[in-house]
């Protein structure tokens, strides 16, 4: 589950950035892949179809959700957690 | 070139539902948020917005202008009765002729869209309303104005998302400046305060949960509004020819182009926009007391119009005033220029200025004097009104008092 997820995951992010899925490692941060705050939307968005869940993102005040966007692997984890939650 | 004055206006909006009601909500610093409130509101992640409560459209209008006019339309036709009203203008044949209507409006019919859709596609039907496209038109409004007033000069409605207003009350200050028409009736007039336009701008994720706070450290999001303002702009000449009482003048106007981004602004566009207006108006940074906010409350545009005004005031920014009108009324979009507008005119005749409410800690990145909560009692002498729209399009109209 959770490897597929993060393959799904990463290939929804590395599209947006014009990358490699292999290019996308855990520790980047989706400034540094050239992923800006619309491109952060509209992944976010595909990430919600893809999974069937409610991802709380303001891109007014990203700190202020719960979904950690500060790495690649970070946003892996909030989507697994959120995944978990919302299937509860 | 002809001076150009205002010698009428008139509004419905979330503050109130004519001039005298919105003045005093500004004053107050009365905030007309709350839940939304309409079919399906509860399927919504974003659940406030600044409505037009309780409005009845069937004390104003006849049946053929209920069966023709959207929401937005029902908005301008009421501003523009309320403008045309108390400017006094009567409209002779000839006048008639020369006078024209142009209004911003960003969505045009959006509620009528929505239904539309609901029709065909949630209800399964095959048989819409009859009048959908004549609601729906962008340039509806205009053209309801100028049926009822029987004005049959230039008229056409301008689309540039959030700055469709100030370009319509540009393009009008510019053709009475150059003397195409004596008289303009000009503002803007939208509603998309319906469950598919506010799901659109869910969509963006830009939008607060729980208040428009412009400038604040606290900012999360822009709120929606809804409703319009319309206003009488006339050649001084003729103004003064038939004894009309003379709200402020149009002192300039400038528009700019990013050509950078589709959503994000800019610092240089937005800066740009500002000394242009100046510079059109002959004014000089320091004769400027008040700025009418663009203050969307989105981290992206109150950091970056705060960085424009430094760079176009220069140490003058410091003393400044800088409100956001957003923080009572909402963002009204294509109408949000032309309902802001009465604010810079409440400015420069009332000496009062509009605060931004909501207002709880100072942002570092937003280092101006924002008129926080309360309405302050000041003598201004020029105004500076801001709008800048996505696609980067940016309009600024300069004002001076009419002494």
């Amino acid at each position: 589950m959770t490897v597929q997820v993060e393959r799904k995951v990463i290939a929804i992010l590395a599209e947006r950035a014009g990358l490699d899925a292999a290019d996308i490692t855990p520790d980047a941060s989706p400034e540094s892949l050239g992923i800006d705050s619309m491109a952060l939307v509209d992944a976010i968005f595909a990430i919600e179809e893809t999974f069937g869940i409610e991802v709380p993102f303001n891109a007014s005040a990203p700190e202020e959700g719960r979904f950690d966007i500060s790495s690649i692997g970070a946003i892996v984890r909030a989507v697994e957690e959120l995944i978990a939650e919302q299937a509860a | 070139m002809r001076r150009v004055v205002i010698t009428g206006q008139g509004t419905v909006n979330p503050l109130g539902r004519n001039v005298p009601e919105t003045l005093a909500a500004l004053q107050a610093g009365r905030c007309g948020i709350g839940p939304l409130e309409f079919r399906d509101a509860e399927r919504l992640s974003v659940r406030i917005g600044a409505q037009v409560r309780d409005f009845a459209p069937e004390a104003h209008f006849t049946r053929r202008q209920l069966a023709l006019c959207d929401r937005f339309t029902c908005f301008a036709l009421l501003a523009a009765r309320e403008a045309v009203a108390q400017s006094g203008i009567v409209f002779g044949e000839e006048l008639a002729l020369q006078t024209g209507v142009v209004l911003g409006a960003a969505g045009g019919g959006v509620a009528t869209w929505d239904e539309s859709s609901r029709a065909v596609y949630e209800a399964g039907k095959n048989r819409v309303n009859p009048f959908v496209v004549p609601r729906l038109m962008n340039n509806a409004a205009v053209a309801h104005v100028s049926m009822e007033m029987g004005l049959r000069g230039p008229s056409f409605s301008v689309a540039t998302a959030c700055a469709s207003s100030n370009h319509a009350m540009g393009q009008a200050f510019q053709m009475v400046r150059g003397g195409m028409s004596p008289v303009m009736l000009t503002g803007g007039a939208e509603s998309m305060l319906c469950f598919g336009g506010v799901k659109a701008w869910e969509g963006l994720r830009v939008m607060s949960s729980d208040g428009c706070r412009p400038f604040c450290a606290t900012r999360n999001g822009m709120v929606l509004g809804e409703g319009a303002a319309v206003f009488v702009f006339e050649d001084l000449e003729h103004a003064r020819a038939r004894g009309a009482t003379i709200l402020a003048e149009v002192a300039g106007f400038s528009m700019t182009s990013d050509a950078a981004d589709i959503v994000q602004p800019s610092q240089e566009g937005a800066a740009r926009a500002m000394a242009g207006a100046l510079a059109d108006a002959g004014l000089a940074p320091d004769q400027v007391g008040y700025v009418n906010a663009h203050g969307t409350g989105t981290a992206a545009n109150d950091r970056t119009e705060c960085a424009a005004l430094a760079r176009v005031f220069g140490p003058h920014a410091r003393r400044l005033m800088v409100s956001s009108g957003k923080s009572m009324h909402g963002h009204l979009i294509g109408a949000a220029g032309a309902v802001e507008l009465l604010a810079c005119i409440m400015a420069l005749r009332e000496g009062v200025i509009a605060p931004t409410v909501g207002f709880r800690r100072f942002d570092p990145d937003c280092p101006l004097d924002v008129v926080p909560n309360e309405a302050r009692r000041a003598d201004v002498r020029a105004v500076l009104s801001n709008a800048f729209a996505f696609g980067g399009m940016n309009a600024v109209l300069a004002l001076r008092k009419f002494v």
